[in-house]
């Protein structure tokens, strides 16, 4: 019961890490952006599943429903997705100079440390 | 009606102008309306800042919703001192920037500026706002803006840069996020003030717990404390003079008054350092920090990075203030925060006007540069002084504040620790003005001519702020000692 | 002296550094800036007379510029010690003015400007610390000295200048932060005052084995002072040009450290406070032990200037010695030997460096028969050595006479018994370069174009020397103006 009571927070927590593996392993910069991604996923149903009330219903107001879920979290999460989008669109457009600039997308192409590039 | 019930202007017309901004056409206008809207933030903040020092906070609904609920703007003198110096120091950098700017970016400059007013508009409503979510919301604001001003940068690698502090700005944004759900989860609420009320009775909540140290890492990487700082210098290197001006200023203090605004406020100090052992945690980091930071500055020959690691030794001071936990620690953390703002704002713009000239910021082209440029090197010099903490400098008074709590506080060897480091500030510093002026000119290097007036002046002026913030302490040591008082007055009459 | 104009001190701390500003600013003229040299000299000395007439009076001077923090200052208050030091400063940089004009041109060294301009700062600075009314603006001035002197002992801007200029500066700026900061800030949170007052500010506050430890800190600290083994940035600033030796590395710089010492000892420790402390005498044999070394050390130096340099480390030991003995005496014989070792030291450095301009010649070894060629450069040297030795008819006979004396009265056998075998250890190395001018014929082959440096060199190393047969005349107005500090302890 325990175990899956807690279902939708096993889904956050390997959501979570899988988003984080990605994001510190992945070389590929496309693929960091992606594991960003399901990174954020997992915070937002973190957030809506606090916000869910057994046997709530939507938050819209209506005849016959007594119990709504609390709609907070839904508007939060929306404000976060937002941001989420910006920051994808943001990150892809940097990935997309950085094809141009260097060629390549793969971090392991562009050498350790780019410190030691002289100019 | 005065000038005080404007205060949410203080984030809402760099906003507003932002918008405004972006659509202006040419070169200087939308410098000037940028200018314009910086001063006015600034010159609203400076008439609140007095205000929120005499009075214990003020507070205004949006959109008229009562606190609890709807989102509200809370000032005391904590936040209300940290919006002076940010939009203060919007302003001056700004001063600074047209000459500079026009010598890395081409075009038009409406974007550049309008995600430079996104930036400030962020960071100040990070620092107005009382509601938990609405810091992740203005944090992600500022810090979009923020990358995308490094991508500006002329180097490719302002690329590589931007990219990567997006990747780690964005999990450590997430962290925040992280923290404030399980906040919110354990609560029901998002107000700081109402989280404050509601802790208490959950000192011995897991989840609260968590979420304390998802949002100390949070803003620990925003901060970059020191194994949080890896994208700090390259991002400093290579942004744009003008944008690393501005973020040297701004970018970390911000990130640590909401540190410190949730470990004192929400939490309560009673809670973040005698349940948890935060105290002994951040002052290891703190140290470490301050000496990795001094350490690796010291064989730096890439000037920016040298000063962007400088910078991450100076965070260390500031939360060595904080991990004191006490009332004189804290302000010393203020006074840092204000004073190193002013300190390597003047030194990256020496660097600025240097790179402005000759284009380079390696120590090896900087040699004899101290009889072409001598303005130019003398204010890094003073700058310098600062940042080693000469008495009447204004480095010297946060300094003194910081070794007075280590006193208090017992702690001998911090003093010492403090004391070393500062010597390994004067040999980076040191190393600069010998090869300004003790070095020959390399050979076969064309005769550079002294920085414009337009950078020179702006220079200057920080520069003398520092002497005088230096000298006349009663604004800093007030308004940081109102502003620790602040944090530890509202954690103090919980039980 | 009342004729003479009466500023207030942070004033007479402005006159050299507005003048060093004018210097820089006049970069493109030598001429212009050699005349603000002498002009800012001039009015620095006579706006210091003017305070001694009212200092000598037993008036208190003081001047309160500016508070930082609640308790902390930068103020000024003149007190005899340190119109003392302040005199000697002054009246020694218009002597060295010209000499160091002379000097400068007639070597052919370039970026006269920033030198002039140092120099000036750095005597800004030695009158800062002489005026200073506590720890903090003592410590502010210091640190300026410091820096300001480092353009000028890496003038040649050869690499052995410039590793030479760094020793110098790590070593004082270690010193200075590493030790005399914490110590001051300690003083500070343990007294909560900084201001030097009569009789000592730690008395009944501190306990003993904090003060110990604070003595130890402050003494150390003082690096300007050159206790061993914090002596090597002195030998490492010869490379400086000699103007630049004479008058900061023998008067301002290391008599600002001795002074720091003594004012330390009166004022902010308090005699009777210190007789109590267990490390009074630890320092006590570490200064005597560096006044012994070093002038074995001196014995085996070749260089001329380098030779001078380790007699002055033992010099200023025998002022250390002075304060930790902690009697009036011996305190007040101490501040005389600031003086009278001053000007004795000024004349050997102006006179090495004449040597220099005139032959080439930086050796000992190679002075041999020199003094029939440079007779006044010689006959001056010495007088400047019999100064140093505390022979008469030279001022150096009553500093150290009172120096002894007090040894004497505290009964610490040693250190008399050091003191005498100094003084022949400074016969020892002091005379044979005078010896071999005099007495040993010129070496065959050696050119016969060597006649006495220019004029400019020559009269202020006269002057220098016939100060120090002055000062054996005048030494009592000395001793009774020392002798004002603790009118007001003891009655």
């Amino acid at each position: 019961m325990t175990v899956l009571g807690f279902f939708n927070y096993w889904v956050v927590v390997i959501l979570m890490m899988i988003g984080f593996y990605c994001v510190i392993a992945r070389g590929n910069m496309v693929k960091k952006i992606m594991g960003l991604n399901l990174f954020q996923t997992s915070v937002f149903i973190l957030f809506v599943s606090a916000g869910k009330i057994v046997g709530g219903a939507t938050p819209i107001v209506r005849e016959g429903v007594e119990v709504y879920s609390n709609p907070l979290p839904h508007v939060i999460v929306l404000t976060a997705i937002v941001v989420g989008v910006a920051i994808t669109a943001v990150g892809l457009a940097l990935t997309v100079r950085i094809q141009e600039a260097y060629g390549t997308i793969e971090d392991d192409h562009l050498g350790d440390d780019i410190d030691d590039e002289e100019d | 009606m005065t000038l005080l019930e404007f205060m949410p202007f203080i984030v809402l017309i760099p906003l507003i102008a932002s918008g405004i901004v972006a659509l202006l056409p040419g070169r200087n206008l939308p410098w000037l309306v940028t200018l314009l809207a910086a001063t006015a933030s600034a010159v609203i903040a400076a008439v609140v800042l007095p205000a929120a020092i005499s009075e214990p906070a003020l507070s205004y609904p949006f959109g008229n919703w009562p606190p609890p609920f709807g989102i509200e703007y809370r000032v005391d003198a904590a936040n209300a001192f940290v919006a002076l110096l940010v939009s203060g120091m919007a302003a001056i950098t700004l001063l600074w920037a047209p000459k500079s700017v026009a010598s890395e970016i081409h075009g038009r400059l409406g974007t550049f500026y309008a995600l430079f007013l996104l930036a400030l508009a962020g960071l100040l409503g990070i620092t107005l706002t009382g509601d938990a979510f609405n810091v992740f919301v203005f944090l992600e604001i500022s810090s979009l803006a923020t990358y995308t001003l490094i991508a500006y940068g002329k180097d490719r690698r302002a690329l590589l840069a931007a990219f990567r502090y997006l990747i780690m700005g964005t999990v450590g944004a997430t962290f925040l996020l992280i923290g404030i759900a399980f906040l919110y989860m354990v609560t029901g609420t998002l107000n700081m003030a109402d989280l404050a009320e509601r802790l208490p009775e959950l000192r011995d909540n897991n989840a609260v717990r968590a979420a304390l140290a998802f949002i100390i890492v949070g803003m620990g990487l925003k901060l970059a404390l020191l194994p949080l700082h890896l994208w700090l210098p390259n991002a400093y290197a290579y942004a744009p003079n003008f944008v690393t001006v501005f973020l040297a200023g701004t970018a970390t203090k911000v990130a640590l008054y909401v540190m410190l605004r949730f470990i004192f406020t929400v939490f309560s100090p009673d809670y973040s350092f005698v349940v948890l052992p935060l105290s002994t945690v951040l002052m290891v980091l703190a140290v470490a920090g301050m000496f990795a930071g001094s350490w690796v500055a010291m064989f730096q020959i890439h000037l920016k990075r040298m000063l962007a690691y400088s910078s991450i030794a100076q965070v260390g001071y500031m939360v060595l203030g904080v991990s004191l936990a006490t009332a004189t620690g804290l302000t010393a953390a203020f006074l840092h925060l204000f004073n190193h703002a002013l300190i390597k704002t003047a030194l990256f713009m020496a660097i600025g006007c240097v790179m402005y000239r000759t284009g380079s910021a390696k120590l090896d082209d900087l040699r004899g540069l101290g009889r072409q440029m001598p303005w130019t090197l003398t204010a890094f010099a003073l700058a310098g002084l600062s940042i080693i903490g000469v008495p009447t400098t204004a480095g010297f008074i946060s300094k003194w504040y910081l070794v007075l709590a280590s006193i208090e506080a017992g702690a001998w060897w911090l003093v010492v620790l403090v004391l070393i480091t500062s010597l390994m500030a004067v040999y980076y510093i040191w190393r600069v003005i010998e090869a300004a002026w003790f070095s020959e000119r390399p050979a076969g290097a064309a005769p550079v001519p002294e920085a414009p007036l337009a950078l020179l002046v702006p220079t200057w002026l920080v520069v003398a702020l520092n002497f005088y913030f230096g000298l006349d302490t009663r604004l800093t040591v007030g308004a940081s000692m109102a502003a620790a008082d602040a944090l530890l007055g509202s954690g103090a009459g919980l039980p | 002296m009342t004729w003479l104009p009466q500023l207030s001190p942070f004033t007479i701390v402005l006159i050299p550094m507005v003048g060093a500003l004018a210097i820089a600013l006049t970069a493109g003229s030598t001429r212009a800036g050699f005349a603000i040299s002498w002009l800012t000299s001039a009015a620095f000395l006579v706006s210091v007379w003017g305070l001694a007439g009212p200092v000598v009076s037993g008036e208190v001077v003081e001047q309160a510029v500016w508070e930082l923090l609640p308790g902390m200052a930068i103020a000024f208050s003149i007190e005899p010690l340190g119109m003392l030091f302040a005199l000697l400063a002054a009246t020694l940089w218009i002597l060295a003015t010209p000499y160091a004009i002379g000097y400068m041109t007639h070597g052919g060294y370039s970026s006269l400007a920033r030198f002039f301009a140092c120099y000036a700062i750095a005597l800004g600075a030695a009158a800062g610390i002489a005026f200073a009314d506590n720890l903090l603006t003592m410590f502010v001035f210091y640190e300026i000295l410091s820096v300001s002197t480092y353009p000028l002992v890496a003038h040649d801007g050869t690499g052995k200048a410039k590793r030479g200029a760094r020793t110098y500066l790590a070593l004082l700026l270690l010193t200075s932060i590493g030790f005399w900061l914490p110590a001051m800030i300690w003083t500070w949170a343990a007294t909560g005052s900084m201001t030097f007052t009569s009789g000592g500010i730690m008395a009944g506050q501190v306990d003993p084995a904090v003060g110990a430890i604070l003595l130890i800190l402050f003494m150390f600290g003082t690096g300007k002072a050159a206790l061993m083994p914090f002596h090597r940035w002195l030998p490492a600033a010869m490379v400086a040009p000699t103007p630049v030796s004479a008058l900061l590395h023998a008067v301002a710089v290391v008599k600002a450290g001795v002074f720091v010492v003594l004012k330390l000892a009166i004022y902010i420790f308090g005699l009777d406070y210190l007789k109590t402390l267990w490390s009074t005498d630890f320092v006590l044999y570490v200064a005597t032990f560096t006044m012994l070394v070093a002038s074995l050390i001196a014995m085996h130096q070749d260089n001329l200037k380098a030779r001078l340099a380790y007699s002055t480390v033992s010099q200023l030991s025998y002022i250390v010695i002075g304060a930790m003995l902690a009697t009036q005496l011996a305190a007040i014989g101490g501040g005389m030997h600031m003086l009278m070792h001053g000007f004795g030291k000024i004349t050997l450095f102006f006179c090495a460096g004449a040597i220099y301009l005139a032959s080439k010649k930086t050796r000992v070894s190679e002075l041999d028969g020199l003094g029939r060629r440079m007779p006044i450069t010689m006959a001056a040297f010495f007088i400047g050595a019999m100064c140093v030795i505390g022979l008469p008819p030279t001022g150096g006979l009553w500093s150290k006479w009172h120096l002894v004396s007090g040894a004497y009265d505290s009964g610490y056998a040693l250190v008399l018994a050091a003191y005498l075998l100094s003084t022949l250890l400074n016969i020892a190395y002091l005379l044979p370069p005078v010896l071999r001018a005099f007495l040993k014929p010129l070496p065959a082959g050696e050119s016969a174009g060597i006649k006495e440096a220019p004029w400019l060199c020559v009269i202020p190393l006269s002057l220098t020397a016939l100060g120090t047969l002055v000062l054996f005349f005048l030494a009592q107005s000395g001793f009774e103006l020392m002798a004002g500090i603790f009118s007001g302890v003891n009655g």
